[in-house]
């Protein structure tokens, strides 16, 4: 487990670049982890599909299917590869912090 | 009819690709290999090298050799990457468990599939393999490639992997095994852009289809596999690349019932070439084989004297309907009873060859054992013609994956969801009507449940009616 410093943040990571643990999650990880992950700019449609993310995550502790987030987002997967190039299970999973899927999303 | 891509190709050169010299690639001696010791202890691996089969062992110690001699500046990832592959397994089996950590999630942009992640839990030990990321490579439509083709994708894989490649895993892909995550974005971009070469399917997704030889070199092949493969790949490009499924899905094709690529057994949806009208007889030839002027099976038996032919005891006999007999010297076959079991037509090629109305048969839900065991295909669609661009078949894709993305668990194989839903309700998705080709012994077990509107007069019937006369 490694440790990245940002903005006077510190994060445990694992090896995917994953955070050890959702509560320690916070905007400026968003800002940190978004060049890793190949986004440019954070949009708001962007914040859609990571509000989703994690609203699903509160509520059932684990993440969505795919189905479902592009469901409830309204954006196609092709979209949302747009937004989130290294997927939405690689890509939109870890800028919101959620734990590292392991067959969902 | 040859198959042609729709797209122009590009001719690799391993001349103008090559990224390692002659002395490079041959930089050790077959002395030096009889000499060679693994920087780890491993009885239990060079066990695996006795005895008279090939051995990845012994594959592997060629490539350490190898790396071990190149240059350090010739290879992105450790010198030591084989070794350490070799120093783990052993530790493994010393264990009896894997060092493998579970899961693991990489990819290349714009792709969810195609990456698997892999990663070892013993890091300090064999620190060459910390990262060890295998990538699927869509294999070229039934494994045609030449060695220019071949050459260049392992100077590629020696300079930016380990150097080692399965060929080819069960789905048919290239597989490139081991290496760091930085190098998944550069050998995607070789492949991509230099090569011309495609990831294959891993995860949620479509698996990469594969084919078999077809009509490019069997004369049984009822359908053009490879033109099909091609095709479908290309059209479910999102499908193979971007995971949006409940649990993997796989396409095979076959070109005729002996089924080269083991369809029936291995793939979600089997396509079987098969054929409509009547299997073509030469007497001539069928004489020709009664009379031992032709081999039987192409001569494929004849390392020993199995004897004169029999045709009685080797075909007729084997018939599993029992629809072929001997008239006046002619060979007769009831063919609406035939069941394309390819028996008689294997054994007299020449006198025997499928009909010439042809298309090709639609089978769903094969899959290997997680839950409820391992399964055959089961046949739902008996006939088909296949014609690009195949519009007919991807109708039929398309329902079966409208009703299973709505419909299937998480990680539920489409032949769980048919079990579980039952084959009326499948049957009843892509609107066909029960037909007796579905069923193993139609003339034994016919089970089906009629609807009222079915049947004509429909009936009438009450529960409490039949409940006053029976007991629950």
């Amino acid at each position: 487990m490694a440790t990245v410093e940002f903005k006077g943040h510190t994060w445990t990571i694992d090896e995917d670049g994953f955070i050890d643990d959702f509560n320690n999650w916070n905007e400026d990880w968003v800002e940190y982890v978004k060049g890793t992950e190949g986004i440019n700019e954070i949009t708001d449609e962007h914040w859609k599909v990571i509000k989703y993310l994690q609203d699903y995550y509160k509520q059932y502790g684990l993440a969505p299917m795919i189905r479902l987030l592009t469901k409830k987002t309204g954006f196609k997967l092709k979209y949302i590869y747009e937004l989130f190039p290294s997927g939405p299970a690689k890509g939109a999973c870890k800028v919101a912090g959620l734990p590292k899927p392991t067959g969902c999303v | 009819m040859a198959f042609e891509p729709k797209e122009p190709q590009k001719k690799l050169k391993y001349k103008e690709l090559r990224i390692y010299s002659d002395e490079e690639l041959n930089n050790y001696t077959e002395e030096e290999l009889k000499d060679f010791k693994c920087k780890h202890d491993i009885p239990d691996l060079d066990e695996l090298e006795k005895g008279p089969w090939p051995s990845f062992v012994a594959d592997a110690k060629r490539e350490a050799l190898h790396r071990r001699k190149l240059a350090e500046d010739r290879m992105m990832v450790g010198r030591d990457v084989v070794e350490d592959l070799m120093g783990i397994l052993q530790l493994s089996f010393d264990h009896g468990e894997t060092h493998w950590k579970h899961g693991g999630i990489v990819g290349v942009f714009g792709y969810g599939g195609g990456v698997i992640g892999r990663y070892s839990d013993v890091p300090e030990q064999f620190p060459s393999i910390v990262h060890f990321h295998t990538l699927r490579v869509n294999q070229p439509n039934s494994k045609f490639y030449n060695t220019d083709y071949l050459r260049t994708l392992c100077d590629l894989w020696e300079y930016r992997g380990s150097g080692m490649l399965n060929m080819h895993g069960s789905t048919g892909d290239i597989i490139f095994l081991g290496t760091t995550t930085e190098q998944l974005e550069p050998v995607f971009y070789e492949l991509g852009h230099v090569l011309q070469q495609d990831l294959g399917g891993s995860g949620s997704n479509l698996r990469t289809p594969s084919c078999c030889l077809g009509k490019a070199r069997c004369e049984w092949s009822c359908i053009d596999t490879q033109d099909m493969c091609y095709e479908l790949t290309h059209f479910y490009q999102d499908e193979l690349h971007r995971p949006a499924f409940p649990y993997k899905f796989k396409f095979k094709f076959d070109g005729c019932p002996n089924g080269c690529v083991a369809s029936i057994a291995r793939a979600d949806m089997s396509f079987i070439g098969t054929w409509k009208d009547n299997i073509r007889i030469d007497q001539e030839a069928v004489q020709a084989y009664i009379g031992g002027e032709l081999k039987p099976n192409a001569g494929a038996h004849s390392g020993r004297d199995w004897g004169k032919f029999d045709i009685q005891k080797e075909v007729i006999n084997l018939c599993p309907t029992k629809c072929m007999w001997m008239e006046d010297g002619k060979l007769m076959i009831d063919n609406k009873e035939c069941v394309r079991c390819m028996h008689c037509i294997n054994v007299m090629p020449r006198a025997l060859r499928p009909g010439s109305d042809t298309g090709c048969s639609i089978l769903c839900g094969g899959k290997a054992p997680i839950l409820e065991g391992a399964q055959m295909s089961m046949l739902t669609i008996p006939f088909m013609k296949c014609e690009p661009p195949y519009d007919n078949i991807k109708d039929v894709v398309d329902k079966i994956w409208d009703w299973w993305m709505e419909e299937g668990r998480n990680r539920e194989r489409l032949g769980e969801l048919i079990q579980r839903h039952g084959v009326p309700k499948f049957l009843e998705i892509l609107d066909i009507p029960p037909m007796p080709q579905m069923v193993t012994e139609p003339r034994s077990n016919p089970y089906i449940f009629w609807k009222e509107e079915d049947v004509e007069g429909g009936w009438k019937r009450s529960i409490e009616d039949y409940r006053a006369r029976h007991k629950r």
